[in-house]
């Protein structure tokens, strides 16, 4: 995932008072707890300030972090604690975005992939889109597994879940995706 | 392979003997590299002679391979100063287990152990050892009077605590039993 000191080694510089190396592991780590966010809060501006949120928390609970696990599980838990903590607070709509009505708002929220019509079109363009359309745990497992490398064991520790419950997610998650695919992609694909 | 990708074999039919039951999870643990050699393997022949299944793999694969090659967003450029000036005003806090008292914990089992095992010795106590009830068992249950302990709402609720709590104890043991089981597989 990174080059320079391992997780573990930054973490004891921040333990031992050298409060400066945390920000190598935001630098490390913020665009994967910010995408992951993302699939919560459906709009960068909460993303932005959630994540904020993620990697004070995480900071200040950093004595708490055994190494039993890989520091990006750890963490991922508490973006999955917080985020879900944010939407009761917003009392968000997390029902799946299946009609067409509610396709138009998802596509008309700033969530960072409106940019040029050639952007549009490309293929991480038209996935994360696609993601963004899934309800929040959908689009949070597919996250985890696909871009935060996280394996399914992994993903059962930071839901809270069994192996077998995390795999089973997993595979109606990707079913979905692939639905939403079909159902407003299917030009676009066709083009890739 | 494009025009293959929203098809679905799943209306087509016929799957060469095969159950729809677990179609797709089957294809995702062989995309995903999960599952058994045995599993693997069978799944191998099937997409050798199945066109239905060698299909529908090709449409996951691709799924699976766009969902790779997604990006990650990016917060803005301002993120990391922004977290590092809000932690300059936190201090990091002290693990938990430092300001747990373990006594006290040690202090609240063993209240509850000895609330039940006085209970079970008040039962017994009230059980007539002597007499032949005719039962092959010396306990005969009905004559314990539960009543005098089992007498107002607080005692009933403050034992269901009790209960709930022992079975979440339990729950949690067995699932880290689990977990260690499935650790060493």
């Amino acid at each position: 995932m990174s080059t320079g000191p391992s997780d573990s080694e930054i973490i004891s510089l921040v333990l031992k008072g050298d409060y400066n190396a945390y920000s190598q592991l935001v630098e490390r780590y913020k665009s994967y707890v910010f995408t992951l966010t993302l699939r919560f809060t459906k709009n960068r501006e909460d993303a932005e300030e959630v994540s904020q949120d993620i990697f004070i928390k995480a900071y200040r609970a950093l004595a708490d972090f055994k190494g039993t696990a890989k520091f990006s599980t750890w963490l991922y838990t508490i973006v999955n604690t917080t985020c879900i903590t944010f939407l009761r607070k917003k009392k968000l709509d997390v029902r799946s975005l299946d009609d067409e009505k509610t396709f138009e708002v998802a596509d008309s929220q700033d969530s960072g992939f409106r940019a040029n019509q050639v952007e549009q079109k490309s293929r991480q363009n038209m996935v994360n889109r696609a993601i963004a359309m899934l309800n929040p745990d959908d689009g949070e497992i597919i996250t985890l597994f696909y871009k935060n490398e996280q394996s399914l064991e992994e993903i059962g520790s930071i839901l809270g879940i069994e192996v077998n419950a995390a795999k089973v997610r997993l595979h109606r998650a990707r079913a979905r995706l692939k639905e939403k695919m079909e159902k407003y992609f299917a030009e676009e694909v066709r083009d890739l | 392979m494009k025009q293959n990708f929203f098809y679905s074999p799943l209306n087509e039919g016929s799957f060469g003997g095969n159950s729809f039951d677990g179609f797709d999870e089957r294809l995702w643990e062989y995309i995903d590299g999960s599952g058994t050699p045995e599993e693997r393997s069978s799944i191998e022949k099937l997409l050798e002679t199945n066109r239905v299944w060698k299909e529908k793999y090709h449409e996951l694969l691709e799924v699976h391979q766009l969902m790779q090659t997604s990006a990650l967003d990016e917060p803005s450029l301002r993120f990391t100063k922004n977290v590092m000036e809000e932690i300059a005003k936190y201090q990091i806090a002290p693990a938990t287990n430092t300001y747990i008292n373990k006594r006290v914990i040690w202090g609240i089992g063993t209240f509850f152990i000895v609330l039940i095992v006085g209970f079970l010795i008040y039962s017994f106590s009230q059980v007539d050892w002597t007499s032949n009830s005719g039962s092959t068992l010396p306990i005969n249950i009905p004559k314990v009077d539960f009543s005098k302990i089992f007498n107002n709402t607080y005692v009933n609720v403050f034992m269901m605590i009790n209960v709930v709590l022992g079975l979440m104890l339990l729950d949690r043991f067995l699932a880290s039993r689990n977990k260690n089981i499935h650790k060493e597989a």
